[in-house]
Order: C-alpha cells, then structure tokens, then sequence
C-alpha cells in the first residue's frame, strides 16, 4: 500500500511537471512574433538594425518570463517536491 | 617600443596567477568533493558545512564559494588591466579598457539619461559579475547563476536601488503612486514584488534550464552510442563516440551564447526598473521650490 501512495505521489509529480510545461506554448509564439516583427522592421530600414536587435532581444527576455516560471516550477516538481511529499507522507503515517 | 622593468613583470605575473588560481582551487575542490556517481544525477549547489547562526543555521555551499573565488578572480583581472595606466596609452591593455569603460558609459547614458552616469561602474560590475559567473560552467564547475538564492541577492539589491530612487520624491508620492488608479491598488503591489522575482527567476532558470537540457542530451548521447557501438569488441565498444563533439556545439549556445545574453538583459533590466521608476521631472521641481523656500526663510530671516 506505501509503495502505491510514494509511486501515485511521484506520478502524479511528474504528470504535473508536463502540465506546467505546457506553458512554453506561449512564450513561443510571443517571441516569434518579436523575432519576426523585428525581421521586417530590418528589412525596411537596415540602418537602424543595432537598435532593433538590442530591444528585440530585451523583449524576447520579457516576453519569455512566463515560461521560465512555468520551467522553474516543473523544475521543483521533479527534483524538490516528490522528496518534500513523501516525507509528509511518511510522517503521517508515522 | 620601451622595455618593461622586471618589476612591472613580476606584478603582472603575480596578477596573472591570481586571476587563475581561484579557477584552479574551484577545480581542485570540485574534484576532490564529488562523489562517484552512476549515471545521469542533478544535484543544486552541494553543501560544503553550515555555521550555526542564532536565528538559521548558515550553510556554506558551492554556489557562495564558485562565486567569491569569482569575485576574487575579476579583482585580480581589473588590477592586471588597469596595471600601469598612463596618460599617454603605450600598452595594449590600456586601450582595452579604455574601450570598455567608454562602452560602458555610452550604455548608461544611452538607457538611464545623464542623471545616473554615475551608474556606469555598478551596471559594469554587474555585467561583468553575472558573465563571469555562468561562463565558469565552461571551465566545469557549478555556475553560481544557476542557484536561486545568488541571483535572488542580485534581484534584492536592485529592488533597494528601485525603491530608493522612488523615496527621493518623498514618501507620499511613493505610496501615491501604488493608487494610480485607485482600484487596481493591488495589482500594483503585486507588480512591484513582481519585480524581482522574475528578474531574479529568469536569470536562473535560463541558466539551470541549459545545464539540465545539455545534461540530459550528453546521457542520450551515451546510451545512443552505445546502441549503435556496442556490439564492437570491448575496448572499443565502450567508447561513447557520439559524445565527442556533439555536445561542445550545444554548449556554444547554452554555455557562452545565453551566459552573455543573460547577463547583458539582467543590466539592461537593471538599468530599465531604476531609471523608469524616478520621477527625475518631478525630483528636479521638488528641488527647486525647496531651494526657493529655503531662500525666502533666509531673506526673512534677514
């Protein structure tokens, strides 16, 4: 019965890591509409191309924020919270 | 081309082997400390002892070390740097670092105004500091930048910084400015404190984020290898060919590319939230009326 609890806690950590990773789907799209809007930018006025780069990557960074929360908390997912879990597991049991 | 002193020499050298002897200690402790391990293992940043402290204990992990053998490191480059600057550059290093430091105040002016050229050492350093701190992951060892706790101190200190420029237009307009539109208070607040997390989480996590992914890929590779080679005799058959190589392509990307990246959009942030938060129109009519008040008290006074 313990090992179905430790392995539904570490399963279910792992479905929920997926879950959150779901999340890059947004960042995705955003930052290829910055890449892309800035390609176009380029191509009509190459002269300003220093410019547009440095605040196309500041953008793709902001743009990208959503994301790293979603990786950071697949990250402790994964490697923090199925220690933390079973731990409170084991405690209640005793 | 005038001849260096012997003297000049042996500073150089010494400064020279300062700047590689924290990498080297880092290397050596790395080495010494790690466990033998079987296949693929994440791990954060291994603690090496904790000081009992009154409220928390204090562990010392690998991250503060890697990161003050850094600190000591980019020291001992400055010095070299700036070792025998003279009015009249005759050193090649001289013109180096006058390129720099010009580059670094053309930043600062261009993205804060002139009001904080001041600024230029501090978002160098930073510059600098961050950089160097996850390139090291190229000399093998743990990147100080991808433990949360380091780029969170990083994160607090601008927060400080932002929240003082705001104060300098006095503490009623600081809370004045929560209630912009008075019903989205909260939402303001929430920003604020928003602030520093994300810088602070997306630094790391770009930075943890590479390290996990080449890992994962160099395990990969391993087990790829040894599908397709293994069934070579022994000795070559445990060779791991597809690890030669493939790998140092992706950490071009990861390692040097994004490092760089990280580190200028950290300055650039910094730079942003600390100049977009003060009121500089305001601070400067502030001034003068209180220059005016002080005049006319003094022509009562009189």
């Amino acid at each position: 019965m313990l090992e179905l609890a430790i392995g539904f806690i570490l399963g279910c950590c792992a479905l929920g890591a997926g879950v959150a990773m779901v999340a890059g789907i947004g960042p995705g799209i955003g930052e290829g509409n910055v890449v892309a809007k800035a390609c176009e930018a380029i191509g009509r006025q190459p002269e300003s191309k220093g410019s547009v780069t440095s605040t196309m990557l500041m953008g793709c960074a902001i743009a990208e924020t959503t994301g790293i929360y979603a990786l950071v908390i697949a990250i402790l997912l994964i490697f923090v919270a199925p220690n933390i879990l079973v731990n409170v597991l084991l405690r209640a049991i005793g | 081309m005038k001849r260096k002193s012997r003297g000049f020499l042996a500073v150089d050298i010494l400064l020279i082997i300062l700047m590689i002897l924290p990498l080297v200690t880092g290397m050596v402790i790395k080495v010494l400390t790690t466990p033998p391990s079987e296949g693929v293992t994440f791990s954060g940043a291994r603690v090496f002892f904790t000081i009992s402290m009154p409220l928390q204990d204090l562990p010392i992990t690998e991250a503060q070390i890697n990161s003050w053998l850094i600190m000591i490191s980019i020291t001992a480059l400055c010095l070299y740097m700036t070792h025998g600057i003279k009015v009249r550059p005759d050193t090649k290093r001289q013109l180096i670092v006058e390129w720099i430091v010009e580059k670094a105040k053309g930043l600062v002016n261009d993205g804060m105004g002139l009001y904080f050229a001041g600024f230029a050492p501090f978002i160098a350093a930073t510059l600098a500091l961050s950089a160097f701190s996850s390139l090291v992951s190229l000399c093998g060892l743990f990147p100080p930048t991808s433990d949360l706790n380091i780029v969170a101190g990083w994160a607090i200190l601008v927060f400080i910084l932002i929240t003082y420029y705001k104060l300098k237009c006095g503490p009623v307009h600081y809370l004045k400015s929560f209630a912009d539109p008075p019903l989205l208070t909260p939402m303001n607040i929430i920003s604020e404190i928003a602030t520093p997390v994300s810088m602070a989480f997306r630094h790391y996590g770009n930075i943890l984020s590479g390290t996990v992914i080449a890992t994962l890929i160099a395990a990969g590779l391993q087990g790829a290898s040894r599908l397709i080679f293994g069934w070579l005799p022994d000795p070559i058959g445990e060779i791991p060919f597809l690890q030669m190589g493939i790998p140092a392509i992706l950490s071009l990307y990861f390692d040097l590319f994004s490092s760089l990246l990280q580190a200028y959009i950290f300055a650039m942030l910094t730079m942003i939230y600390v100049s977009g938060g003060f009121p500089l129109e305001l601070y400067e009519k502030r001034k003068q009326e209180k220059a005016k008040n002080k005049k006319t008290k003094n022509l009562e006074v009189v």
